[in-house]
């Protein structure tokens, strides 16, 4: 008997903003069928017809593959129309507000609109201006709720459960959506967040979100899953410099063969900095599961798309952000 | 002289209510007659459903003009205050060209006498263009009429030039309103550090980042013996720096504004543009502190800080919205329904510190209800209900905090400079 069995379906959500708008129900409900859709990915044939006829947005404001990649991907396997707009190239480079955009989208009337940018909001805003589903592919330092789910896919499938799981999150917290999504994610399914990083990168108050907050790396040993987020090198600039040097972080908290324990898995969201924040004889070890993240990336955006358009949105305010 | 506005005789009238105006210890249904723009007759009245007060004084406006007459001019800004109740308002210099000359400050205080609704006073920038290196011409600005001298918007970064217009400001008999930010604290800052921040990942503008400046200029103005004015506090660190110097004798002056009073950094969460402000809304702990500090008369007066911005750059995310709210339209029933009406302030410590307060720091005429003054006065609806709209407001911009709020209270008429400016 699985959870969702449990309890009584909850209404679908007509945006996929922030893992703030789910519930445990929802959660489990989209990993359900991220986990039903797997197994339409190892036929030959791997197009299901479910959403022929819709349209998928892709707007970029950030450079992405992985991300932009499998969305584009996931529509594509569910025979949806899509078409993927970045800022470089665009009207956006001719100084077009946000707000003008999304109302210039909206007037091709698209199903779903998939949203990343480097401004906390911005897909609050796309959704209050527009028709369509929205679904956040990162905001800023905020949310990146695909992602979470993504994550916890891949813990539930290779951990075979969620409730009471540990999860260690390594690095670069105050600049993470990564972190801040999965945090709140992990608190819905019943699992432990520790947040484990220097004290420069873990912002005051965060222990709000839920989880416990440490500075010394040997308080990884008693998690099940290690996360490590990337350190990003733009963060060492004159003026910005969080650390004394990348050399003394990785010191003090990269994750190399010593720290991690035998039965621990290692979880990293990519594009990673081998020989930084993971040492490559980790990255490489039967205990990361980076590539098992990216192929759970495109069935749960799959599962994402098809929980949107496939059953009767419930219309609901959009209830952060702008409305 | 500091105040100008367009020319017009006094007007008269009759204004009856519950007369409310706590430094002269009155508070009793009175009739004032208004002739020719003086109080004429004082009379014992019957009851009515109105309180009458001295008019109020905004210390912290921004009229945008020269330079975004889109955003407000001191046309709309003089209409916009006459609405709030005011008598008169000090106009910030951080516009374009910056208010940092007599020949600026010359062509202001002339569109003034055209179209000032309510007497304007111009502050002066303290350093030239705002860049915090070279002094303005203090002597020169204040003969030309300048009401005080402040960076706003900006703080003055260097010790070593604040140090310098303490010194040098005492030629000009002026006062020097500042604004303390400590840039390399708040640098990418956008809201509060704490919960808020931390959970939707913007970037933290922390409480020292207001404290240390004040603390500076606080130990600055101490050991040169001036007085300074601390501009719109948000932190309870900042309140007790400044309770520390007020014990040890300094002489310095703060104001805070309504919603620092009011609002929390919970109201982030909504990520609305128009709850970003600089410095930012703060913890229930810093409203608290600062709520206290206005009822002791620490924080001896309230300023809007109206801050008015287009709609285009306020309709973004939070991130890249500019910071400040307008605030002259709805200040005293923003602070009536949040602050008077639950007991957390009285009626009378609201009026003074609207009134009184701000006068006698920047030295203007106090606003006073006797028999020869000109009349300044205010007529509340305490009673009236009404709901802030885009469409209600005089001011060019909208950017209110307030938008969409059902608040109690109400301004029904404004005497200002002996004319009426607002109401029948």
């Amino acid at each position: 008997m699985t959870m969702s069995e449990l309890r009584p379906p909850s209404p679908p959500r007509r945006h996929l903003l922030s893992i703030r708008d789910l519930d445990r129900a929802d959660v489990e409900r989209i990993l359900d069928t991220a986990r039903a859709l797997t197994a339409s990915l190892q036929r030959e044939v791997k197009k299901l017809p479910t959403l022929r006829g819709r349209t998928v947005v892709n707007l970029f404001y950030e450079s992405s593959t992985r991300t932009l990649a499998s969305f584009e991907l996931a529509a594509k396997r569910l025979s949806a129309d899509t078409m993927s707009l970045r800022s470089a190239g665009s009207s956006v480079d001719k100084g077009e507000s946000l707000k003008d955009t999304a109302l210039t989208l909206a007037a091709y009337d698209p199903d779903v609109i998939i949203v990343r940018h480097p401004s906390i909001g911005a897909p609050w805003l796309v959704a209050r201006y527009t028709g369509a589903h929205v679904v956040n592919a990162g905001d800023g330092k905020h949310q990146h709720p695909t992602q979470a789910l993504l994550d916890l896919h891949t813990m539930r499938e290779v951990l075979g459960r969620l409730e009471g799981l540990q999860v260690a999150i390594v690095g670069d917290v105050l600049h993470s959506r990564v972190a801040r999504s999965l945090v709140e994610a992990l608190g819905l399914v019943g699992a432990e967040a520790l947040l484990v990083g220097p004290p420069t990168l873990l912002p005051r108050g965060i222990e709000a979100l839920g989880c416990a907050v440490s500075t010394d790396i040997g308080d990884i040993a008693d998690a099940d899953v290690v996360y490590v987020l990337r350190m990003q090198a733009e963060r060492m600039g004159p003026g910005e410099a969080f650390v004394p040097s990348l050399r003394e972080y990785t010191a003090l908290y990269g994750i190399g063969p010593d720290r991690v324990r035998s039965g621990q898995v290692v979880m990293h969201p990519g594009p990673m900095n081998r020989g930084i924040e993971i040492d490559a004889r980790v990255a490489d070890s039967d205990a990361a599961l980076v590539t098992d993240q990216v192929r759970s990336g495109l069935v749960v955006r799959m599962a994402i798309l098809y929980d949107l358009l496939t059953v009767a949105p419930v219309e609901a305010p959009v209830h952060a952000g702008m409305a | 002289m500091t105040l100008f506005c367009a020319n017009g005789r006094g007007d008269s009238l009759v204004v009856e209510g519950r007369v409310v105006s706590p430094k002269q210890g009155i508070d009793t249904a009175l009739r004032i007659t208004v002739t020719d723009g003086l109080i004429s007759a004082i009379e014992p009245a019957g009851a009515s459903g109105l309180v009458v007060s001295p008019a109020f004084i905004d210390p912290h406006v921004h009229l945008r003009s020269p330079g975004r007459e889109d955003e407000e001019t001191l046309r709309s800004g003089t209409e916009a205050a006459a609405a709030g109740g005011y008598c008169a308002i000090l106009a910030m210099p951080n516009t374009d060209p910056v208010v940092d000359s007599a020949a600026v400050l010359g062509a202001l205080v002339e569109r003034a006498r055209e179209e000032a609704r309510v007497p304007i006073g111009f502050m002066a920038a303290i350093s030239k263009g705002q860049h915090g290196e070279e002094l303005t011409e203090m002597v020169e600005l204040a003969a030309t009429g300048a009401a005080a001298f402040t960076d706003d918007g900006r703080p003055v970064e260097s010790a070593g030039l604040m140090r310098r217009a303490l010194q040098y400001s005492a030629l000009a008999k002026l006062p020097l309103a500042l604004h303390c930010e400590e840039p390399s604290l708040s640098r990418g800052g956008h809201a509060h550090e704490g919960e808020v921040s931390a959970e939707l990942g913007l970037g933290a503008y922390p409480s020292a980042a207001e404290s240390v400046m004040v603390e500076r200029d606080l130990a600055l103005a101490g050991g040169e013996d001036r007085q300074i004015h601390l501009m719109h506090l948000s932190a309870h660190e900042s309140v007790a720096a400044l309770d520390l110097a007020l014990a040890k004798g300094f002489s310095a002056t703060a104001e805070v504004t309504p919603h620092h009073l009011v609002l929390t950094d919970e109201a982030v969460r909504s990520l609305d543009p128009n709850m970003k402000m600089n410095p930012p809304l703060r913890s229930e702990q810093d409203r608290a502190a600062l709520l206290d500090a206005l009822r002791r008369g620490t924080i001896s007066c309230i300023a809007t800080d109206h801050a008015p911005h287009a709609r285009h750059e306020k309709d973004v995310p939070f991130e890249e919205a500019p910071f400040g709210v307008t605030g002259l339209e709805t200040a005293f029933a923003a602070l009536y329904t949040h602050l008077v009406i639950p007991g957390e302030l009285s009626l009378e410590t609201l009026l003074e510190r609207m009134s009184g307060g701000p006068a006698r720091i920047f030295s203007l005429d106090e606003p006073r209800i006797e028999v020869g003054a000109r009349a300044n006065l205010v007529v509340l609806d305490l009673d009236t209900e009404w709901t802030v709209t885009e469409e209600g407001f005089r001011s060019l911009s909208a950017n209110s905090w307030l938008l969409g709020e059902t608040l109690r209270g109400r301004v029904v008429q404004t005497v200002a400079d002996g004319r009426v400016v607002f109401g029948a």
